[in-house]
């Protein structure tokens, strides 16, 4: 049943490429102290109305890759690589005004802290209206009109008023609430959220998600989630990219990933996590830490940390790098994904 | 044999108040009511979980127990002492019983100082020399915690968030205290490191006997490693009672909804369950609803009728005491 579904969400009408088409994409930052490889290549398509959670921890190169897509790196020392089709045209290509033609009109991104993201000295309104202004070409009694609505339909009360308010007159969920309205004034067709709940309380976060997943089903548009939180990924994503080191390490709908995991990584995320359910006697942490990006080992790399690592013949987690391999739609990086634990000879 | 209890909180309150403005000098003074009549008890090597939103007073409470802030009325009791008189020597040597740690393990260590020293710190303020030394025991206390004793000379900066707050977790236990206080100690640091330091607190409980007072927003975690829990809503303990009971059966309706807004980590179980969403946000402690404090939110006074919910405006609910909410409809709220 799984499969099926996401056969369908995933391909797209026959020989239609598919909506945001991501190949090969890299980020490397130069530092003083060598070159940072934050994205090492990453994979993944989307398509319109369906919605996409990267997972990660802090340093796997999640945020780095919205970035890039949104063009956020064009004008840094950053050098990014790879293809970024977005219905046909290659983000990673684009001029910086090019860029602005589609930023805030065909793609939307909304950002973690409310606070940070919007001016302190122009009103909550004014920022909202201003991508209306701009891409429509729209009077400032227009995109007054606008915005007000939108306002309204991200549920601020009395959005009238509040249009003319200050962000330090909001709360935290009603900034975040502005930061949706901000992102989807122009009806995005992609819309890019980066840890969009995760400076808010459990309780607005359940109302934000709500709201994203609602104004999501009404305006069709391709969803990008990206979070550190498998809670947060297991209620709202249809499929799930699971990102280590800068590189996608296991992808598919997201009941495989999390009923028939393939990477260890991905199992080891799954079994630290607390639950709310039965009471667990320890927590199984994964040990060590994540790699340094500056000094990316060989082979996989997760093999530091990986339990499996050693029953691999010839060291070949050490020495060589997996490749991404799909089959029936779940995508996994590893030389003995978990299924073929079973496999091995019981000699080893 | 019923546990030994190590601290007891009765009616703690603390109020900030906002200073008079220097443009206005005749506006009445604010009164922040940050905590409000907290009550609960706490037995030797056990574990009581403080939860709840943002600006709901959790981190002042536990504040107050380890005597950073002064409680503007009721009672700390730790060990049997009463720790509001406390002044001077007395309060010197009440130090060494509660002690913290810290969210964010990047700022609660000064950057310049080694980890080594950090650890010793506490040694140096209450001039105690442990048996074999202050290196010696430093270095016991790294192994404890899991660091290398060589790295005694290392800085903050060379350590990851974890390893941070494993030196936060050394430092605390350096003087053996009863309780200690832990203030959000994993919610800066990633899920699979988190794990790490919740098994460490636990290993940690089960050969000391140390008490926790843990302080989190995240559910998981303080069902995991807490015997007891505590719920705060804008100041006021709203419910209180052991750990299985209030998860599997909450009485209160925002510990209800709270519960029910943790997502799931689990798809089919995360489709299969029944929402329940609060609307709006929290009001500001500054001017708090009258009555129930929970009543501009409250999904139950939909389903009241008139008086019930003149009731729950104009008449404070009874505090919570263990296993029992407080709401005037806690009863009807369980069959809904």
């Amino acid at each position: 049943m799984t499969h099926a579904s996401m056969e369908t969400s995933s391909r797209p009408a026959r020989g239609a490429a598919p909506f945001l088409d991501v190949r090969g994409l890299t980020v490397q930052f130069p530092t003083d102290d060598g070159v940072a490889s934050a994205v090492n290549g990453v994979d993944f398509s989307i398509e319109r109305g369906s919605i996409l959670g990267i997972v990660g921890e802090s340093g796997s190169g999640k945020s780095v890759t919205s970035q890039a897509l949104m063009g956020l790196l064009k004008g840094t020392s950053a050098k990014v690589g790879g293809q970024a089709l977005f219905d046909g045209v290659d983000l990673v290509a684009l001029s910086e005004a090019e860029m602005r033609r589609l930023r805030g009109q065909r793609i939307g991104m909304i950002f973690q802290d409310p606070l940070s993201a919007l001016h302190p000295l122009y009103t909550v309104g004014r920022q909202i209206a201003e991508a209306y202004t701009v891409h429509h070409r729209a009077t400032r009694a227009q995109a007054r009109k606008a915005a007000v609505d939108m306002l309204g339909r991200v549920g601020i009360p009395n959005p009238e008023q509040r249009f003319d308010e200050y962000p330090h007159q909001f709360s935290g969920g009603m900034r975040q609430r502005a930061m949706i309205a901000m992102a989807l004034i122009c009806e995005p067709e992609l819309l890019i959220a980066d840890e969009p709940t995760t400076a808010l309380d459990v309780t607005v976060q359940a109302q934000i998600l709500d709201l994203m997943l609602e104004l999501q089903a009404e305006t069709q548009s391709a969803l990008i989630l990206i979070t550190h939180d498998l809670g947060v990924v297991a209620e709202v994503c249809e499929n799930v990219l699971v990102m280590y080191g800068g590189q996608c390490v296991e992808a598919g709908p997201v009941d495989e990933i999390f009923y028939r995991t393939q990477h260890p990584y991905t199992l080891g995320l799954l079994s630290s996590m607390p639950t709310l359910g039965g009471r667990q006697e320890r927590l199984t942490p994964i040990p060590g830490q994540p790699p340094s990006l500056l000094d990316l080992p060989s082979g996989c790399l997760f093999s530091d940390r990986c339990p499996a690592a050693s029953l691999v013949p010839d060291r070949r987690c050490r020495t060589e790098r997996p490749l991404l391999v799909t089959e029936g739609g779940h995508s996994r990086r590893c030389h003995l994904p978990i299924d073929q634990l079973a496999t091995l000879p019981a000699s080893r | 044999m019923e546990p030994q209890e190590i601290l007891r909180v009765e009616d703690l309150a603390k109020h900030f108040t906002s200073g008079r403005s220097l443009l206005a000098p005749g506006r009445a003074r604010r009164v922040v009511k940050a905590v409000d009549g907290v009550s609960f008890s706490l037995a030797r090597g056990r574990t009581l979980g403080l939860v709840g939103e943002s600006g709901c007073g959790k981190s002042t409470t536990g504040r107050m127990i380890a005597r950073l802030l002064d409680p503007t009325a009721g009672r700390v009791v730790v060990d049997g002492q009463d720790t509001a008189g406390l002044r001077g020597k007395d309060l010197y040597h009440f130090r060494r019983k509660v002690q913290m740690v810290f969210q964010d393990p990047f700022a609660s260590l000064n950057p310049r100082q080694t980890i080594g020293s950090a650890i010793a710190a506490p040694f140096e303020a209450q001039r105690i020399t442990p048996a074999g030394g202050v290196k010696r025991r430093v270095g016991e206390l790294m192994e404890r915690v899991g660091l290398k004793p060589e790295h005694y000379n290392r800085f903050p900066h060379e350590f990851s968030g974890g390893q941070r707050q494993r030196v936060g977790i050394a430092r605390a236990l350096a003087l053996e205290p009863s309780v200690i206080v832990c203030d959000e100690p994993v919610s800066a640091l990633d899920v699979s490191v988190q794990a790490q330091v919740v098994n460490l607190l636990e290993e940690i409980q089960e050969d000391t006997g140390v008490a926790y007072v843990f302080i989190a927003h995240d559910l998981s975690v303080v069902r995991h490693i807490s015997d007891e829990i505590a719920v705060m809503y804008l100041g006021k303990v709203v419910e209180r009672g052991p750990v299985e009971e209030l998860y599997s059966s909450p009485q209160h309706p925002y510990t209800r909804a709270l519960l029910s807004a943790v997502p799931i980590p689990d798809p089919r179980a995360a489709r299969a369950q029944v929402k329940i969403r609060l609307r709006g946000d929290l009001p500001s402690p500054a001017n708090p609803p009258s009555g129930c404090v929970f009543r501009t939110r409250c999904p139950l006074m939909a389903t009241l009728a008139e008086p019930e919910r003149e009731r729950c405006s104009h008449e404070v609910p009874e505090p919570a005491s263990f296993g029992r909410a407080a709401c005037h409809f806690a009863d009807s709220a369980a069959l809904t």
